[in-house]
């Protein structure tokens, strides 16, 4: 049996002391969504730096793991990022990840996690607008939100586990 | 109580090998186990998740103690259905149990200490846990053989190639290993599939099941193809679907995220599925009632994110 491994979204941002600094995991599709990010990129549109951006070549490719993982290993928000309903390259890769991401979201909030930490946008390659507002828009409402629970929880864990008495 | 199923076959370990410690069928106590020289126990099949302290305290002795370790059916490989408590914790359990069910009568909300300085003197109770934990999460493991219960194949299988390893130096398999398929459960199933797609889930109750037919193209949740084979597909062949107890394949982490990721791809896409919106998508997917209960039913504690937490700032219910 495997453990987990991969390197930790805890480097995708250095947190300025005291004041909490959301790390976003933002998986973008090759064809439409990618090609939107680099548009913002050298249009030069103003954004938050608080996000990594993870090239798939599908937004169905974005197994239910890989949003878990992100979101066990510390990440305070993932983006899944694809090509407009009718516009997917694989034709209906993203009508799958539709259904995966609202699947997820109610998974993840029978964890006890905010389903809104887990944010699915249609971005195709001329919106570097909208990826930069989606951007925007979705580092605010993580910052409100606070830290990804999961962390916290490990170590509360650990804490009540050695604990004689309750 | 899987082991005892083997049949005649379980006069033939005793044949080979010495009980040195098996609560349930024979009186050794801990103490016995205690005074052994270590590694001297060839083999422990290790049964049940990892709740309280004392089973803790029994699986590192019994590490302590043997050559071989077995995490032996479901729950000691990942958590099992009661890892589901992970769903909640201690506190709330113990507050529930003791305090709020219906015939609960306790004004003094007394509930048990783990210790307790009485005239005989301090008497203990095991300390329960918070998360419930696999036996992997504790002790090194040498194989895992999942199941709920374990097949009598499997047991015979491994008990076999054990007897070989003592008898006639045969290789053991590698460390880690899963007693089991390397294949999905799918793989072994001999229902027909078509391929095609559903729109609809139905609780196995509510149609009557054609036995010939893959359950989920039937529109019944069934955990086949995220879920290790080697069982030989008995639920199915009760007209059941599977509900996973083998847990995940060799190459996932996750088997909920596998069998969600399944689940949502057997949909049928609708004519007008450029007008949906996501909540409209979100009501479809509502059919699925508990998505964590049936995905991770026997998983849970071996699950990505493990157990549930709460948001500090109160969330959007
Ligand atoms: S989903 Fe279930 S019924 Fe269908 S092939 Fe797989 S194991 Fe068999
Ligand atoms: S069909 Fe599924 S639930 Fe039934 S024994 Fe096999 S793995 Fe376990």
């Amino acid at each position: 049996m495997s453990t987990q491994q991969g390197t930790s979204p805890a480097a995708v941002t250095a947190t300025t002391e005291g004041q909490f600094e959301p790390k976003i995991i933002a998986f973008c599709c090759n064809w439409c969504s990618y090609a939107g990010a680099d548009l913002a990129g050298v249009s030069r549109l103003q954004m938050p730096t608080n996000f990594l951006v993870l090239r798939a070549m599908c937004s169905a490719r974005v197994d239910p793991e890989f949003v878990l993982r992100a979101f066990a290993k510390g990440a305070d928000g993932v983006l899944v990022l694809g090509c407009h309903p009718a516009d997917c390259h694989y034709i209906g890769g993203n009508y799958r990840t539709r259904r995966r991401i609202a699947l997820l979201k109610m998974l993840l909030e029978q964890y006890g996690l905010d389903p809104d930490r887990l944010h699915l946008e249609w971005v195709s390659a001329s919106e570097g607008v909208k990826f930069q507002s989606t951007i925007k828009d979705f580092t605010e409402k993580i910052r409100e939100m606070g830290p990804n629970p999961l962390k916290e929880a490990e170590e509360e864990s650990a804490r009540v586990q050695g604990e004689p008495h309750h | 109580m899987a082991l005892l199923d083997i049949d005649e076959k379980i006069l033939g370990v005793a044949a080979i090998a010495d009980i040195a410690f098996w609560p349930i069928a024979v009186d050794t106590k801990l103490k016995d186990v205690e005074a052994m020289p270590d590694k001297s126990i060839t083999l422990t099949l290790y049964n049940g998740a990892i709740r309280n302290s004392e089973n803790e305290h029994v699986a590192k002795l019994l590490r302590q103690k043997s050559a071989l370790v077995v995490a032996f059916g479901s729950c000691a490989c990942f958590g099992g259905i009661p890892g589901l408590a992970n769903v909640t914790n201690k506190k709330d359990l113990q507050d529930y149990v003791y305090n709020k069910t219906f015939t609960s009568v306790n004004p003094q909300g007394t509930i048990p200490q783990p210790k307790w300085d009485g005239p005989e003197g301090e008497l203990t109770l095991p300390v329960m846990y918070d998360t419930v934990l696999t036996l992997e999460d504790v002790i090194d493991v040498d194989y895992f053989m999942p199941g709920c219960p374990p097949t009598t194949d499997q047991i015979n299988g491994f008990l076999d190639v054990v007897t070989k390893h003592l008898t006639e130096g045969a290789a053991l398999p590698p460390k880690g290993a899963v007693i089991a398929s390397q294949k999905t459960l799918c793989d072994e199933c001999g229902r027909t599939k078509e391929v095609t797609t559903i729109d609809k889930i139905v609780m196995p109750y509510e149609i009557k099941i054609d036995p010939k037919k893959c359950m989920l193209e039937q529109g019944i949740i069934c955990l086949g193809p995220a879920t290790r084979a080697g069982c030989g597909a008995k639920c199915l062949e009760g007209n059941q679907p599977c509900r996973g107890c083998f847990g995940p394949t060799a190459e996932v982490l996750d088997q909920g995220g596998s069998m969600l990721s399944a689940l949502a791809s057997i949909f049928k896409t609708a004519d007008n599925e450029t007008q949906l919106s996501e909540d409209e998508i979100l009501e479809l997917m509502t059919q699925i009632k508990d998505p964590l209960g049936t995905f991770y039913a026997f998983t849970m504690p071996k699950s990505i994110i493990k157990r549930k937490v709460k948001e500090k700032k109160a969330v959007t219910q």
